[in-house]
């Protein structure tokens, strides 16, 4: 290959006592591009994070930060390391300004260079007329463009990214997205990011999907939802088991029970919705037809919903 | 593409994370008030109210009532408070995420260390300085070599206080934890440092008394107080019922605590604990 990787995951396993929370993950994230990671709670997208972060060294496999091992060569890593964790990382009781100070030391830049930088980078994103104030006044999203600045610094070569709109309204989300769209196209950065909302993980180049630990998928958004091809009906059904087999036994088609809704995929007939509509419209609660979308492909390859009941809150 | 990497400096990240404890302490006037508050009230209630019961000597001299020999302890109380609560912000910081920011950034462990102990010591030294402003009320009589002397001596026991909290501190997920931890383990501290009451000499045949003259005599803080009374009070306690350490000794026994108490903080922030973890 002759493009340079910037992250390699080799099969990286991680574990917490008895918990296995990464198995044999083996993946690699291409210099300048957009990454998602997506899965949901307790996937391990976020042990994963932290391995990549440099806070916590892997047990099994290697990770390599532009050629450089976390383990044997994490400075040279962190160098190269713009860091958003998902909680916020400033100091409340400072300013803007007095936060974005203290980063520019720890990263070695001096002080005419990190004056600079603070006013370019916080003129990029918007925040330059609220650098004086302090960080408990401002509000989720302003909070987040600051710390966005703040990793953004010392010019990493590779911004990660935890969760970076958790909490954050739907316009200051878009808002982030926006700035972490034209820095990456204005600087060639390589981003990566763990999310667990689909609609976001929809705008990066390529994604990889998590499941308990395991990667199941990895491609881009528009070819893990072509392989899928064709549409998606679901249905929600008063029995849902009975409906299945009927429509097994009947129609001979393939349905999947997932969490009590029925879901047929693949090259389907325009009409199916119709006829099984009639045909069952006593057991028919409601039926639905549309293209797959990232949920479909999460199901596809786990068997249960991304926001299936196991998941929530853990 | 060799890239250019920027060469991080001990020094200015240990002084820009000190600065910022300092910052961020004196935003909090909370804090202020609270760690001199306590101390202020015990020394004058304490004070005036076991006077007439408390004897260290039969002359009058300044530094024998109780409300002068009780001073020098509610110095070190300040001190420790001060010292001991900076510390709680390692807690807060991993709580609120700023420590995790540092942990990835390309700095030594032993800078941040250095930069958390100078920041919380400064600010019990700013503390303990405050309060000598009280001595205006005692009948004492200052030189500016004394004066500097007690400077150094609160600043290395300060040091010493916050590497102690901060070893503690590090391994704490909750700030309740920390506060259990520090009552049981700082107030009996404090209590056998001859701030209360003095030394008992040995060899008095009560086992009591030799427990507690053994107990207090390897207490650092004990040496940081009879320093801070060297300084302040000419008159001597009665060497017939008390102890007190050589003015060398102690200089020598909170020099080496302090080193200690240090290196015990560098080795114990190479530990992960679970917060990293969850």
């Amino acid at each position: 290959m002759s493009e340079l990787s910037a992250i390699q995951f080799q099969d990286l396993s991680f574990r917490y006592g008895e918990r296995q929370a990464l198995q044999r993950v083996s993946f690699d994230v291409q210099a300048g591009e957009l990454f998602s990671l997506l899965g949901p709670n307790g996937s391990g997208k976020t042990t994963l994070f932290r391995l990549l972060s440099t806070l916590i060294p892997p047990q099994q496999g290697n990770l390599l930060v532009f050629g450089n091992d976390v383990r044997s060569a994490a400075e040279a890593v962190r160098h190269d390391l713009g860091v958003v964790f998902q909680a916020p990382g400033l100091d409340g009781k400072l300013t803007a300004q007095e936060n974005l100070q203290v980063q520019s030391v720890l990263y070695g830049l001096s002080k005419t260079k990190a004056d600079a930088r603070i006013k370019e980078v916080s003129d990029q994103l918007g925040i330059a007329d609220r650098l004086h104030d302090q960080v408990d006044e401002l509000s989720g999203g302003l909070r987040r463009r600051v710390e966005l600045t703040k990793s953004l610094l010392h010019r990493p070569r590779l911004l990660i990214m935890d969760e970076p709109t958790t909490g954050l309204d739907p316009s200051a989300r878009s808002d982030v997205w926006n700035y972490i769209g034209q820095l990456q196209q204005s600087t060639g950065m390589t981003v990566f990011m763990t999310t667990h909302l689909l609609e976001e993980a929809d705008r990066a180049d390529r994604i990889a999907i998590l499941n308990e630990g395991e990667l199941v998928a990895l491609d881009q958004p528009e070819s893990l939802r072509s392989a899928l091809g064709g549409d998606v009906i679901t249905i929600a059904a008063r029995e849902p088991e009975t409906l299945s087999r009927l429509l097994q036994d009947e129609l001979s088609l393939e349905p999947q029970l997932v969490d009590g809704v029925i879901r047929i995929s693949g090259q389907l007939d325009a009409s199916l919705v119709s006829d099984i509509h009639q045909k069952y419209s006593q057991h028919i609660q409601q039926i639905s037809v549309g293209k797959p979308s990232l949920e479909d492909v999460f199901i596809t390859r786990t068997g249960h919903r991304f926001w299936g009941s196991s998941y929530n809150g853990a | 593409m060799a890239r250019e990497v920027a060469h991080v400096s001990f020094v200015r990240v240990t002084q820009s994370l000190a600065w910022r404890e300092l910052v961020r302490f004196f935003r909090q006037r909370n804090r202020v008030i609270g760690a001199i508050g306590t101390p202020l009230f015990m020394w004058l209630l304490f004070g005036f109210g076991l006077d007439r019961s408390f004897t260290v000597s039969m002359s009058s001299e300044p530094g024998t009532s109780f409300l002068e020999y009780y001073f020098p302890g509610s110095l070190v109380l300040i001190l420790m408070f001060t010292a001991i609560y900076t510390t709680i912000s390692v807690i807060e910081d991993r709580q609120a995420g700023f420590l995790q920011g540092v942990l990835v950034a390309p700095v030594s462990r032993s800078s941040m260390v250095a930069g958390k102990v100078l920041g919380g010591s400064l600010i019990a030294l700013l503390q303990g300085i405050l309060f000598l402003g009280a001595t205006l009320f005692l009948d004492i009589s200052w030189s500016w070599g004394q004066f500097g002397a007690l400077i150094g001596v609160l600043f290395l026991a300060s040091m010493m206080m916050t590497c102690v909290g901060f070893s503690f501190a590090w391994k704490m997920e909750s700030t309740q934890g920390f506060h259990a931890i520090m009552n049981l383990v700082l107030m009996p501290m404090w209590l056998l440092s001859g701030a209360f009451f003095p030394v008992p000499i040995s060899g008095t045949g009560q086992v009591s008394q030799e427990l507690l003259h053994w107990g207090m005599k390897v207490n650092p803080l004990t040496h940081v107080v009879a320093l801070v009374r060297n300084l302040l009070y000419e008159a001597p306690l009665s060497e017939k019922a008390f102890w007190e350490p050589l003015p060398g000794t102690s200089i020598l026994v909170i020099v080496v605590a302090t080193f200690l108490f240090f290196v015990w903080a560098l080795q114990v922030c190479k530990r992960r604990t679970s917060g990293d973890l969850k």
